[in-house]
């Protein structure tokens, strides 16, 4: 129990995706403009990951590792993914109406989030157990919408201040960026996993 | 050979890949804690790029247009396992310092982008004085963040000491909050020499997302 606690503490405050990783910035710097839309993507990007997680975890398991085919997990992980994300977008629209309606529209915008191919990755490379996989994907999805969301509510006050010409919209969002990942620093070797 | 030469050259400041068209945002935060790290990284996109736009344009005619997407995606994984395997066999230190952003160069939007964008839609010799132009942007622009934070950072600049033992170095430059910062300034000195209008970031600079959103609304 402590254990679970400490893996999504950790993963959300210490080694945050997207403030220590760098993963998924893409999204991060895109869809932070509004909140609605914030708290949409991290939805399913949490959604997402947690499964994916578990799938490339089976399928490195049970069909590349057995024949030698390690070298051709790239490929293999992204076609994964992709079709993973249409499949769950398929199923959703047909059986929890209500669920698609909140997150349809952003399920497709993640194929190509760094952050799911990156967890995927990540687990392989830590060669975690299947359990630990699903976990760590769940609370990289976790870690992902904690930075959207703090940062989507700074650049909601942020559209309103009067900023100089030359620093407006990215450059200025890139600065606040800055000075949250200097603030998680503070929490560097609170949780060790 | 004049609209060569403008091809080529387009991606180096006017179209920069990192500072005029924000794509490809993840790599150049995440490996530019050295001028060499941005070098490694510039050039194994490069020759990623080159490969994926050659291929895509040659085929552009044979690849049908409704799943292109994913068409594209499998031909660039293709070229970015070629280069995981060769940096491993034979540039081990710099396999090891770009680590899990070798495998990722496949989902980094700036490739995919220029085989939506351009080779998809260019003949086989536009498509590579683009890739080579791009590429070359994506270099400089990685190696001039990774020597900025380097020098301040670690008062090194392709590991030669600049700092002659007497300028103190600021390690917040080479941990991530430095990158965020350097990149954003650089961002806005950008700006303020092309003058160029506010940058967005959103799904219109990705295509893929675009594509999907686009399909999404149909469905």
């Amino acid at each position: 129990m402590t254990k679970i606690l400490f893996v999504i503490l950790g993963t959300i405050l210490v080694e945050n995706f997207v403030l220590t990783k760098f993963l998924g910035i893409c999204p991060y710097l895109g869809v932070s403009k509004k909140m609605d839309s914030a708290l949409g993507m991290s939805g399913a990007v949490i959604f997402v990951m947690t499964i994916a997680s578990a799938v490339t975890w089976v399928v490195n398991e049970y069909v590349l590792r057995p024949y030698g085919l390690d070298y051709l997990q790239t490929i293999a992980f992204i076609l994964v993914i992709a079709s993973l994300v249409q499949f769950v977008e398929l199923l959703l629209k047909r059986f929890i109406k209500p669920l698609y309606n909140s997150l349809g529209i952003y399920l497709p915008l993640i194929t190509t989030n760094c952050a799911v191919l990156g967890v995927a990755l990540l687990n392989i490379q830590n060669s975690s157990s299947f359990g630990m996989s699903v976990l760590y994907g769940f609370a990289a999805g976790l870690s992902f919408t904690f930075a959207l969301i703090l940062f989507s509510g700074i650049r909601e006050k942020l559209e309103t201040c009067n900023v100089a010409k030359s620093f407006k919209g990215l450059p200025i969002a890139l600065i606040t960026a800055a000075f949250m990942a200097l603030s998680f620093m503070g929490f560097q070797g609170m949780f060790t996993f | 050979m004049k609209k060569g030469f403008k091809e080529f050259s387009k991606g180096i400041i006017r179209e920069n890949p990192i500072f005029a068209l924000v794509l490809g945002m993840c790599p150049t935060l995440a490996v530019t804690t050295s001028a060499e790290n941005g070098v490694g990284m510039g050039i194994a996109a490069t020759v990623v790029l080159l490969g994926s736009n050659i291929v895509i344009s040659l085929l552009r005619k044979v690849i049908p247009n409704k799943v292109r997407i994913p068409a594209y995606i499998t031909v660039i994984a293709g070229f970015v396992t070629i280069i995981q395997l060769i940096l491993k066999a034979y540039f081990t230190d710099l396999d090891k310092a770009l680590g899990i952003f070798i495998p990722l160069i496949v989902v980094n939007c700036i490739i995919l982008a220029r085989a939506e964008m351009y080779a998809s839609k260019n003949n086989v010799g536009y498509s590579i004085l683009d890739a080579l132009g791009m590429g070359v942007g994506f270099t400089a622009a990685l190696v001039l963040v990774g020597g900025i934070r380097e020098i301040l950072g670690s008062g090194t600049i392709f590991g030669i000491d600049v700092s002659f033992g007497v300028i103190p170095q600021a390690t917040l430059f080479i941990l991530p909050a430095g990158g965020f910062l350097v990149l954003g300034l650089l961002m806005a000195a950008y700006n303020k020499f092309t003058k160029g209008k506010e940058k967005v970031a959103d799904c219109a600079s990705c295509p893929i997302q675009c594509f999907n959103a686009e399909q999404g609304e149909k469905s």
